[in-house]
């Protein structure tokens, strides 16, 4: 609103290539933050390039990315979903739970599954049923998932996981790749194929663009976000799973503030936040970042805290650089 | 609309007056004026924290530090008291004020000059500010004992019988009343939250206005820093940690509207204290204290589903879908 003048305007007399917008577009630019990452930490740490290093550090991000892959369609549809920590704390009580009942593996996994699932109902209702903002829903039942918790547990933990459940957060699928970087990688290629893919990809961006347009279009908008809601609590009952294993333990503070650290993934990814851009491929070299970084100054010994002050500048600035850039470059054109 | 408004402030007051009721039908003592007071001495923190967050809100903003921004600037005014023993208790307040407002103000520019959305930006400050914490301490404590008695009994001192930390809160839920009722700030506020495309060609700088109210709520977090540090006698990085989310859920029990426009004064403290009668009664009635987390929960969508209840009676808005978009 700052500039009213009016400048003529250039018209280009074609659209640009498809590798030039490639080589413009966000996500080559995320994939040589990556690359420089990767070289600098290769260069201060000689531990660094090690494949069993490099496998240690997925765990930084996978089960995050995970949920982010969700979350990435729901803030592309418009919403956004602050809950998903609390879910992974719920499920992850609901298993510890089900490990005193004496259930074994098999019926762990589904308790977690089906939790998170449930977790995606509540949501899912309150915002498409009730037509609720689901910025305060979700602050609601983020308050409410992690409260049940506290309840079940208050100070106390579950422990005593059975050794066979172990294999998700611990265990490898082949040589180096574990099973949660396994699911990383086939959940990167699911989603990418629905997003980008699909009629139902197709809707999720419609919806973010323009909600009555895409209702006025014949899309079925609530039914859609419904089904988004479900797998932001199917992947945090997944991520719970994963992380309750590698852990071995439940508390009620289990993955504390994760929900800020998956929305920052989602944004450095390129997700508008305001919906109706981003893309899966933006995503995973987020999530490569950011993984890269923490793991990177973790061999370097930085505090965790110092890590969480450079996410936050790293998500500011990933957010305002482009837009400084684009005024630069609008002043240096006059 | 006035009296819909009032409604929902009558619904709020009955809603805490069949609280308090219930808690004192299972524990009589908790109604006697002695232990009333105290609840309100603490919840009035959360009542300063509430209005400013509520002018944010009101201008279709949020802000996710104020939690951060008070443990920062609480920090500092104990690492002023500790270093400099002697210093006034007025210069560390106002010091304290001055930091939280700077805080806000970067929020505020941020928003403002760079039209980075409101939620992204205070998500980043809010991991940034605390992580300044640790980098100024190096993640050590400050205790009672490095605090001078000064620092510590200024806000339990007794005025007429009611703590300074009551009365401050008074004193500022006034002038928040005064500010958004007969200022043109305050007015602004709830232009450029109701329809910030109007606001513009009454002449109100949409960004202009969301930086004042990052700065005022940043202020207020600089004073609530100083009152939680002092009252508490103790300073460390995660003080506050998830209150953030209190204040929102203040706000909106007291019906202050995500969507920007919606929101009254009286609202927000009866929403703060709703929430502090219910902090307080649980340990007298033998709820576990690891149950407030559920039932604030529970509270805020009860209060949300309420609030868009009364919003949609609101009767006639043209193309309201398409404003929304």
């Amino acid at each position: 609103m700052a500039e009213t003048h009016l400048s003529p305007r250039n018209i280009p007399d074609r659209l640009e290539g498809r590798g030039a917008r490639l080589l413009k577009s966000w996500e080559s630019l995320l994939l040589v933050v990556a690359c420089l990452i990767f070289l600098g930490n290769s260069l201060a740490s000689p531990y660094f390039l090690d494949p069993w290093n490099l496998s240690d550090a997925t765990f930084n991000f996978t089960e995050k990315a995970m949920i982010a892959f969700a979350m990435a369609l729901v803030i592309i549809s418009g919403e956004i979903d602050l809950s998903v920590a609390s879910i992974i704390a719920l499920a992850s009580t609901a298993m510890g739970y089900a490990v005193q009942l004496g259930f074994d593996t098999p019926a762990l996994v589904v308790v977690g599954l089906s939790v998170g699932l449930a977790c995606g109902v509540v949501n899912g209702l309150l915002i498409t049923g009730l037509g609720l903002p689901s910025i305060v829903v979700t602050i609601g039942t983020m308050s409410l998932f992690r409260g049940l918790s506290f309840i079940i547990l208050g100070d106390q933990a579950f422990t005593g996981y059975p050794d066979s459940f172990a294999w998700f957060g611990q265990g490898y699928v082949w040589w180096v790749f574990s099973f949660e970087f396994t699911m990383f990688v086939v959940l990167a290629v699911v989603y990418g194929v629905v997003l980008h893919k699909t009629n139902f990809g197709r809707a999720v961006y419609a919806i973010g663009n323009n909600q009555t347009a895409a209702l006025f279009s014949g899309i079925r908008v609530n039914r859609v976000k419904f089904t988004l809601f479900l797998l932001t609590g199917l992947m945090a009952g997944l991520a719970s799973i994963c992380l309750t294993s590698r852990l071995g333990s439940t508390r009620p503070s289990i993955a504390l503030g994760w929900e800020l650290e998956v929305v920052t993934m989602v944004v450095l990814g390129g997700v508008s936040i305001l919906g109706g851009s981003g893309t899966i491929p933006g995503v995973v070299l987020a999530a490569l970042i950011m993984g890269m970084v923490t793991f990177g100054f973790g061999l370097l010994n930085v505090p965790g805290i110092v890590m969480s002050i450079f996410i936050g500048l790293l998500l500011i600035s990933v957010i305002a650089l482009p837009i400084l850039w684009r005024r630069a470059r609008r002043r240096l054109a006059h | 609309m006035a009296k819909l408004l009032k409604n929902r402030e009558l619904l709020l007051v009955g809603a805490i007056l069949v609280l308090v009721a219930l808690i004192a039908w299972r524990f009589p003592p908790f109604v006697a004026p002695a232990n009333l007071a105290r609840v309100y001495n603490d919840t009035s923190i959360l009542i300063i924290l509430a209005l400013g967050q509520m002018a944010v809100i009101l201008t279709r903003c949020i802000d996710l530090s104020m939690a951060a921004n008070l443990a920062l600037s609480g920090m500092v005014a104990a690492m002023l008291n500790a270093a400099f023993p002697g210093l006034p208790i007025p210069v560390i307040i106002i010091s304290a004020m001055a930091l939280g407002a700077i805080l806000g103000m970067i929020n505020g520019a941020l928003v403002w000059k760079l039209d980075i959305p409101p939620i992204v930006v205070t998500l980043g400050t809010l991991t940034i500010y605390r992580g300044l914490i640790f980098l100024l301490t190096n993640g050590k404590w400050i205790n009672a004992h490095q605090m001078s008695d000064a620092f510590k009994s200024f806000p339990r001192a007794d005025l007429a019988g009611i703590p300074v930390l009551s009365w401050l809160s008074v004193v500022m839920v006034a002038a928040m009343f005064l500010v958004m009722s007969r200022t043109p700030l305050g007015r602004a506020f709830f232009a450029v939250g109701g329809n910030p495309h109007a606001a513009v060609y009454t002449g109100i700088d949409v960004g202009r206005t969301r930086f004042f109210a990052y700065c005022l709520s940043g202020t207020l977090a600089g004073l609530s820093g100083y009152l939680w540090v002092s009252r508490y006698a103790v300073a460390y990085v995660d003080i506050a940690a998830g209150f953030e989310l209190d204040i929102i859920a203040a706000c909106v029990i007291g019906g202050i509207s995500i969507a920007g426009g919606i929101g009254s004064v009286p609202g927000a403290v009866l929403g703060a204290l709703f929430l502090g009668v219910i902090k307080n009664a649980l340990p007298v009635i033998n709820i576990s204290p690891f149950a407030q987390m559920a039932i604030s929960g529970m509270v805020i969508i009860t209060a949300v589903a309420v609030n868009a209840r009364a919003e949609r009676r609101k009767g006639r808005v043209i193309l309201k879908k398409a404003e929304a978009v």
